[in-house]
Order: structure tokens, then sequence, then C-alpha cells
């Protein structure tokens, strides 16, 4: 007598299961891009700009061609002739392959070596002689709309100034009006600094065209193998069929491996040209100097409100510095990302955003950085914001954020600029946050202290991120709506395999898609196995960014799932010899309803799909889900950090920091965690130490892990998590939401509102990201803000 | 390694210097011949396939390189080649054997101390080093010894518990003394 499988037991959804991938990874036998050796394989290297701003008065690379091994040069010039010179942006605009009339931000592509092995390419590019002529340069968006500023762009027809694109939403007039009837209006202004997600792997590629079959294998380093096969299709002018992507282990992501970079398509050209495979890897210098940036965003803002402290209304301006090309990965629609999911969590009736994007003289290609569409400067915004207005009423800072939070009955919820969240739990994400903390012990504390001396601060942030990119009504890339999808295929042993248009790189997809098909299914998720990242396989999908892996393909994959189970149903009803109507499901097993010890196993019914079908039935058990989700996920978090301030050298130190999140249901709450902790240590990072910046001439401060600060085991502070609230999604197949980024873009602002805290009584409102120790000590000794333009150093 | 030039009818292909090494890798002796401005990561990479030692940074930063050196963990991403010669060299590849994990790549699966996995043999090299001369490390010891290693997916916290883990398990198989 068949009975129904425990559901943790066979590593369901709630199953702390260990990774599958991690048995190679911990062996050192990962599968990285440039682990791959490809017969007659090439290498390639890039020459970059040392330069901001230049015209580029000649390219001379005969010495490079005179080295023994060097088997091509390729300049802007070749490109051009090939019409490669310049290629598509997913934002609809245009970026330099390889530079031909100007350089326009330090780091750009130049021109490329392809040579027998690595350190010969490197030779040859350094025997490539340039001259440059150098021009005046713009390093934000301050410099880039001044009177007289030269134009960046000057190769684009209609593009008279630096301005990308002016964007606003929400009720102007509204917003006006309660401006006018407000008790007390607050203000804040600051900078989110230029940073960079930097996985420790760069990223690389390896193109292998065939001449004889026409076809061309391209190993990458990418978070969305279908977007990347698409965009080659069109750059390089190939048949999509004959253009296949494999993405292999993927050394880390965080949003800088969505983009399409020069290097791609230059290894690209190169395999055709030379008929042999062609890799490129970048050294950690290219990648933080010329890839996927985030952030570089100044925003500013008021707060209407009433004396009680009921918020009446928002108004918020962003100018963002988009680099030398509008190259940024994110919606069609909107032009400024997600930047309008700021304050979806309170109840605010009316909000105004304007925005504005412009270019300047640095890297190109602002991506999300461990969040969905630059919802990071948002929350990062608005959680300042709340803290300033807090003060300013003089009222608590868990108060006053509670009195204003969307009530758990307000649910659907249409947020000031449009949004609709539909679940959530805040109020009691902030008790549980601010029983973990202590807080009514920690304020007297900090006042005990403050009489010695001691600068104690407590920082609180929320934060309710749009996750999970579409629904295809809103969210579309170049045009193509944001679905994703699963192929799930039943062997006849009843062993299984799943594939999805996702890409995991650290995510853990292998363990947690198989415990998604254990629960819909009953097959022991050991006993399916995950495949994602080549296109030739995999169904189309969006990729892996945004959170939207678990919100969009892993609902997919319980889609799909569902679609074996009713045909299953229909094998088993077969099998019993019943009608369907008379069949039960529980986990692993159908039964009779009216004799539940008459039964057979989802294993038997995999069987029979192959050995025993009744006549007219398909044979076989698989099925492909194509998932278009109905909303995005709104999970929600509370994270409060209390901290030091140093009163003699401005360093401070984190006391405790607690993290609520609210994520829905947990498919595997280890990695769910693992998530959590990854994203906490970002947020620290950005808060304590990790920016890029420039100089006045351009120069990228920051592009080495020497001068770009990334925290290590031992400054990163602990964490304390909890996981009591959980909202299911109510539209999501199996009740998830996105997880992935949460705590990197709620995080910064509890580690700056602590410190911001600790100051009280100084009259520092803020002090931009990083909180450096120098300019801590500077706020709170010459008791003013340290906002605005990050520090431009000159020579002078 | 053997490299293949383009006869150019001139001398080129006898002007690039080569040295012959010897060394021990995993228990395994070999010889190599090596230019002499190889970095010792890429004769491990690229000559050996042992491409389990990442390369991540290029400044002796990120530590993903780190392999042991006669014991010592060293980022292989900043000696030369040449002087690995007479030298024995770990990497992780030469941590299991055939029918069993060394305790400490058990401590990152059990403990979730990895995502991507792409610093994780270089920080349990840099862990080995540790808990070779340090079998009972407080949480601080294994921070420090990591401080050398970045990691940009897991926050740091399950990969220190990890290593004491690791650190457990070998001394309970370490003999009464």
């Amino acid at each position: 007598m068949s009975q129904a499988v425990d559901e943790i037991k066979i590593g369901g959804i709630g199953a702390s299961r260990k990774r599958v991938e991690d048995n190679r990874f911990i062996r050192g036998k990962g599968n990285y891009t440039d682990d791959i050796v490809l017969p007659g394989m090439l290498h390639m290297e890039i020459l970059r700009s040392p330069l901001a701003h230049a015209r580029i008065k000649s390219i001379d690379a005969s010495k490079a061609w005179d080295i023994p091994g060097v088997h091509l040069v390729l300049t802007g010039e070749m490109m051009a002739t090939r019409n490669l010179a310049w290629m598509p942006t997913l934002s609809y605009d245009t970026q330099a392959v390889l530079a031909t009339d100007k350089v326009r931000f330090q780091g750009q592509e130049v021109a490329c070596v392809i040579a027998d092995d690595p350190y010969i390419a490197k030779d040859a590019c350094e025997a490539i002689v340039v001259d440059y002529e150098p021009l005046p340069v713009i390093v934000n968006p301050m410099q880039a709309v001044a009177a007289g500023a030269p134009v960046i762009r000057d190769d684009k027809e209609n593009q008279p100034d630096n301005v990308i694109y002016d964007w606003e939403v929400g009720d102007s007039a509204g917003t006006a009006h309660a401006f006018a009837a407000a008790d007390l209006v607050s203000k804040l202004e600051l900078h989110y600094p230029r940073s960079h997600p930097s996985p420790i792997e760069c990223c690389g590629s390896i193109a292998d065209f065939n001449r004889a079959t026409s076809k061309l294998t391209v190993y990458m380093t990418t978070q969305a193998p279908h977007i990347i096969r698409a965009a080659v299709a069109m750059v390089a002018e190939l048949p999509e069929h004959m253009i296949r992507i494999i993405s292999p282990d993927i050394g880390g992501g965080f949003g800088n491996k969505v983009p399409v970079y020069p290097g791609y398509v230059c290894s690209i050209l190169a395999s055709i040209l030379l008929e042999r495979p062609v890799k490129w890897i970048e050294d950690k210098s290219g990648n933080l100097i010329s890839t996927g940036f985030a952030r570089d965003v100044y925003l500013k803002g008021e707060m209407a409100l009433r004396r009680d402290g009921k918020i009446l209304a928002v108004r918020m301006h962003t100018d963002a510095d988009h680099g030398a090309f509008f190259s940024d990965a994110q919606p069609s629609k909107f032009k400024i990302g997600l930047m309008h999911s700021a304050f979806a969590a309170y109840d605010i009736p009316a909000a105004h955003l304007t925005a504005r994007g412009t270019y300047s003289n640095k890297a190109p290609g602002g991506v999300a950085y461990r969040c969905s569409f630059r919802v990071t400067e948002a929350m990062f915004f608005q959680e300042r914001m709340m803290q300033a207005a807090a003060d300013d009423l003089g009222m608590d800072q868990a108060e006053f954020r509670r009195m204003n939070f969307v009530p758990d009955d307000a649910f659907p919820h249409r947020t000031p600029f449009g949004f609709l969240t539909d679940s959530g739990q805040y109020a009691k994400c902030l008790d549980v946050g601010l029983k973990a903390i202590d807080y009514e012990n920690f304020r007297q504390q900090q006042e005990e202290a403050r009489s010695r001396g001691r600068l104690l601060g407590l920082g609180i942030s929320t934060m309710t991120e749009p996750l999970g990119a579409g629904n295809s009504r809103e969210y579309d890339i170049l045009g193509i709506k944001m679905f994703d999808s699963a192929e799930l295929k039943v062997h006849m042993t009843g062993k299984a395999i799943v594939r999805t248009g996702a890409r995991t790189q650290g995510q853990g997809h292998e363990t947690t898609w198989a415990q998604i098909v254990a629960h819909e299914l009953g097959i022991p998720a050991e006993d399916v196995v995950v495949e994602e990242g080549d296109t030739d396989t995999a169904p189309f999908g969006m990729g892996t960014y945004a959170s939207r892996s678990t919100p969009v393909a892993g609902a997919a994959v319980a889609m799909v799932a569902r679609k074996i189970r009713a045909k299953a149903r229909k094998l088993a009803a077969h099998l019993l010899e019943v009608s369907e109507e008379d069949i039960e499901w529980e986990l692993g097993r159908f039964y009779v309803r009216s004799a539940p010890d008459r039964g057979v196993t989802i294993q038997e019914c995999a069987i029979a799909a192959y050995a025993n079908m009744p006549d007219g039935m398909e044979p076989g058990l698989d099925a492909t889900a194509y998932y278009d989700p109905p909303n995005l996920t709104w999970p929600f978090a509370v994270y409060i950090v209390t901290v030091e301030v140093d009163p003699q050298t401005g360093v401070w130190d984190v006391l405790n920091m607690v993290a609520v999140d609210d994520c829905g249901v947990r498919i595997n709450p280890m990695i769910v965690e693992g998530q959590i902790m990854g994203g906490l240590t970002e947020a620290y990072a950005m808060s304590n130490m990790q920016f890029i910046t420039f100089d006045a001439d351009g120069n990228c401060v920051g592009a080495n892990y020497m001068d770009y600060l990334l925290p290590t085991a031992w400054e990163t502070p602990g964490f304390e998590l909890h996981s009591e609230v959980v909202t299911p999604c109510p539209h999501h197949p199996i009740g998830a939401k996105g997880i992935g980024e949460c705590a990197a873009v709620g995080g910064p602002a509890a580690f700056v509102n602590a410190v911001i805290d600790a100051l009280s009584g100084t009259g520092v409102r803020n002090i931009d990201m990083p909180l450096l120790p120098d300019r801590v000590w500077e706020a709170m000794t010459y008791r003013r803000d340290i906002s605005g333009a990050p520090p431009v150093r000159s020579d002078d | 390694m053997t490299m293949v030039y383009e006869d150019r009818g001139d001398d080129t292909a006898q002007d690039v210097p080569v040295r012959r090494i010897k060394f021990t890798i995993n228990g395994d002796k070999k010889i190599a011949e090596v230019e002499p401005r190889l970095l010792l990561a890429h004769l491990i990479r690229y000559g050996l396939r042992l491409t389990g030692t990442h390369t991540g940074c290029d400044t002796t930063n990120c530590g993903a390189c780190t392999v042991l050196v006669d014991g010592q963990a060293v980022k292989s991403c900043t000696m030369l080649a040449v002087q690995a010669d007479g030298h024995e060299i770990q990497t992780v590849e030469g941590l299991a054997t055939p029918s069993e994990l060394h305790p400490l790549q058990e401590g990152f699966k059990e403990e979730h101390g990895l995502q991507c996995g792409f610093c994780t043999p270089g920080m349990m090299m840099a862990a080995k080093a540790l808990l070779d001369r340090d079998l009972n490390p407080s949480e601080e010891d294994v921070r420090w010894a990591l401080s050398g290693n970045l990691c940009r997916c897991t926050g740091y916290q399950n990969i220190v518990k990890s290593v004491l883990w690791a650190a457990e398990k070998l001394r309970s198989q370490a003999p009464a003394e």
C-alpha cells in the first residue's frame, strides 16, 4: 500500500536542504568561464583609454602586429567597416564597442589583441601607440547641465546637450495642494554614491565560431543568456538559431553580468574572423572601471507633515549620472527604473517625482546592484527622509513609522506613485525588530552613555521592494516582455530534470527548484536534477536579476509541475480503473476517494506514461510552462542597527544588527538566510567603505581592490535574523516573494540612520555614504552636513 | 607546457626565456618549463589544469587564488612559478581523498558557507593553514585568518561557522593525548 510522503524528508518546501551545487564547488570542480579550454583557443586582451575624454588623433598598432604569437589586432576603425564600432544598449541608446572618434570615459575600450596566450596579448596591447588630444571632462550632473558644458555625445544627432531624459510620475497638483496645507515641511538632500557590484569573478567570454556548421557558441559570464542570444543576433546580424549562449558557473553577478559589454562583442568578431575559439577574461581593473556601475544618484526631496506626525505628501527629484552611454539595464517604460517605488510601505495621499538623467565622462552601464531597478536608491532616500522628518517633528523614530504604515487590512493598496502592493504585516515586523534590539532599554543606555561622553546611536530602516519583474503589461526590456519559463521532464523511473530560463549565480537554484518539484509532485528533491544557462536546451527566460527568479521562474517550476500532476492524475485513474473525478491527491500519491488504501505513487504514474498509458493518450510525462506573473511580489523588512561612534576619530562600530524579513513562504530557509546575510554585508559595505569616485580629470578612484574597499570577515559585523513574520504572496503559486536583494536595499539606511542618531544634538542631518571616519569627524566637529557632490579632487 | 610560435624566419622562438622548475603539487612530483614571469596561479590553472584555484583581482587582495606553499597560505597570483622551484604546493584539489571529504569541505556544505563558490577554494585553503597550526581557534582567530580573503555572497558569518565546524570535527578525530 502506497503512502503519502513527508515533505521535509523528501526535501520539499521548508526543508533546509544542503545545497546540491556545493558538491562540485567544495572540491574545486566548478566550471567557470575561465576554467574552460577549447582546442585551438586564442586569448584576447583589451587596451583601454587612460583619459576620461579625448579625441583620438591616431592609433598605431604596427608594433603589436610584429610581436610573435599575435593573431589579430582590432581597432574601432576595423570594427566600423563591419558596422560594429557601436552597438545598441538596453536603454535605446548606443555604446561604443571600440572607440573611433573619441574616448568618453577612463577605461573605455580602444583596441583588442588576440594572441596565443594572455601574456603575449598584454604585451601587444602595451605596444599599441594611441595619440590622444585631451578634452574638458564632466564628472557629475551639475557640470553636465552647466552653461557651456561640452556635449559628450556629439556622435548623436538631436543631442544638443548632456541631458538623456526628463521624466516625472505622480500627482503634481495634489502634492502642491498638500504642501500648502502642511503644518511642517521637512527637507533632505543627499548623494547615493557610485558603487560597483564587483563579483569576485570578473566578466569574460569564449566565442567559438565554427565555419563548417555556421554555428556560434559563446560561453560567457551572463545572468541572462537568452537576452544575450537575442542581442548577439541583432548586433552581429547572425541568425538566432545559429547562436548558442552557454552561461557556465558564475562567480557572483549582483547585476554586473546583465549587460552586453564590448569585450563579448570583440571576442565574437575575433572568433568569426580567425575561425578559432577566442577567450576574453577581464582583469579586475577592467571590471571596475568599465562595466556596469550602480547608483550615482543625487536625491532631494521634501515631506509635507501634519503636526501629529501624519505624512500628507512627498516630493522627490533625482539627478542620475549615467556615464558616457545610457546603457542601463532596466524596463523600457521606466527611465529611472523603479525609483517611484519609494514610500510604498507608507500611506501617503499624494506624491510627485521628477527625474533627470545626464551623461558624464564616467563608465556607462548603470545596473541595479543587488536590487530591482534602482529601488535601492528609492528605499535609501525614503528611510533617510523618514528619519529627518521624525527628528523635525520631535517624534520617536519607530512611532513615526508605525503611524504612517499601510495597515494590514488595507491591502491591496495603491502606492502614491501607482504600484499595487498586495500583502504585508508592517507593524508586526517593526515590533519584532524593536523587541529584538531591546529598544526602550537601548534608548536609556544611549542617554546614560551620552552623559559620559559616549556616542551611541540606533537606526531603523524599513523597505518594501517591488520584486519579480514583470508582469508583462508593464515590464519589458527592448520590447521583450518579462515573463519566465520552466520545462520539466519526468523519466520513466520517476526521476526528473527541470530547466528554467533563469541562471543561478550563487542563489542555489539547483537546490531550490528541485524542492518546488518535490513540493508539487512528491518526487524526492534528490531525484530531480536542475539545469540552466544553455540557450540550446533551456526554455526561454529573461534571466536572473531583480530578485525575479523565485517570483517568476520559480513560479513557472510550480506551474509546470502542476501540469505534470494533471497528466499523472489521468494515468492514475487509468491504473486504478476509476474515473478521474474519483481520484484524490496527497503528496506523492493519488488514491481512490472512496477507498483511500487504493493508490498509486507519482513514480508509478511515471512508468505508466511510458509503459502503460491509456488508449489515445500522448505518451511521455513532460511539459513546459510560461509564467507571466499577475503582479510584482512585495516583501517587507525592518532592519535595526545600533552603533557607537568614537568622538575622537569618527570611527563607528556596529553593536547589534537585527533583520526582520517577511518574504512570504521560504522554500529553503537556510538559503534564504544566506541571501539576507549577504545583502546585509553589502549594505554595511556601502554605508561604511565601498564607493567609486572620480577626480576632476575623470580618473577613477576605486579601480582596484586596493582603492575599492570591500569588507572582510574581520570588519563585517554579526547579524541577528528573524523569520517570525510570514505573509504569503497572494498571487504566487507557492506564496513566495523575492528575497535576494532586500537586505542590500533596505540595509544601508539603517546604518546611516544609526550614525546620524549618534550625532543627535549636533544638528547634523546628513552625511553621504560611505560614512568614512573623516566625514563623520568633520560633520560632528564642525556641526555641518556632508552632503551633495562627491569629493572631487583636483591637482591644484 | 609546450609553446608553439610563428616561424618568421628570425630567432624569435629562441628569444623566449624558459626556466625548468621542479615542485610537488598535491603530493605529485612535477617538472615544468616556464617563462620566468609566469605567475604561480597561472601555472596551476593553465599549466596543471587545476582550475579550482581561481584568480579574482590581480592585486593580492581577494585571496581566491590562495594555495599552501610548504604549508603556508600564499596568494598564488603574487608568487612567480619559478619561486615554487623545490617547494611543495597544496591546492583545493588536494583536500579530499577519493573516498572522503576534508572536514573543511564538509563544514562549508553543512553550514552554507558558500554561494557562488568562487572564493571558496581560497577560503578553505586559508582556513586549512589556520587549522593546521591551531585546532582550537576562536571566532576571532578565524575571522583574522580569513581577513585576506574576500567573499561577496555570504557575509562571512557562515564561512566562520564552517571553519569552526571543521575545527570541531578535526578535534574529535585527533588522537587523545
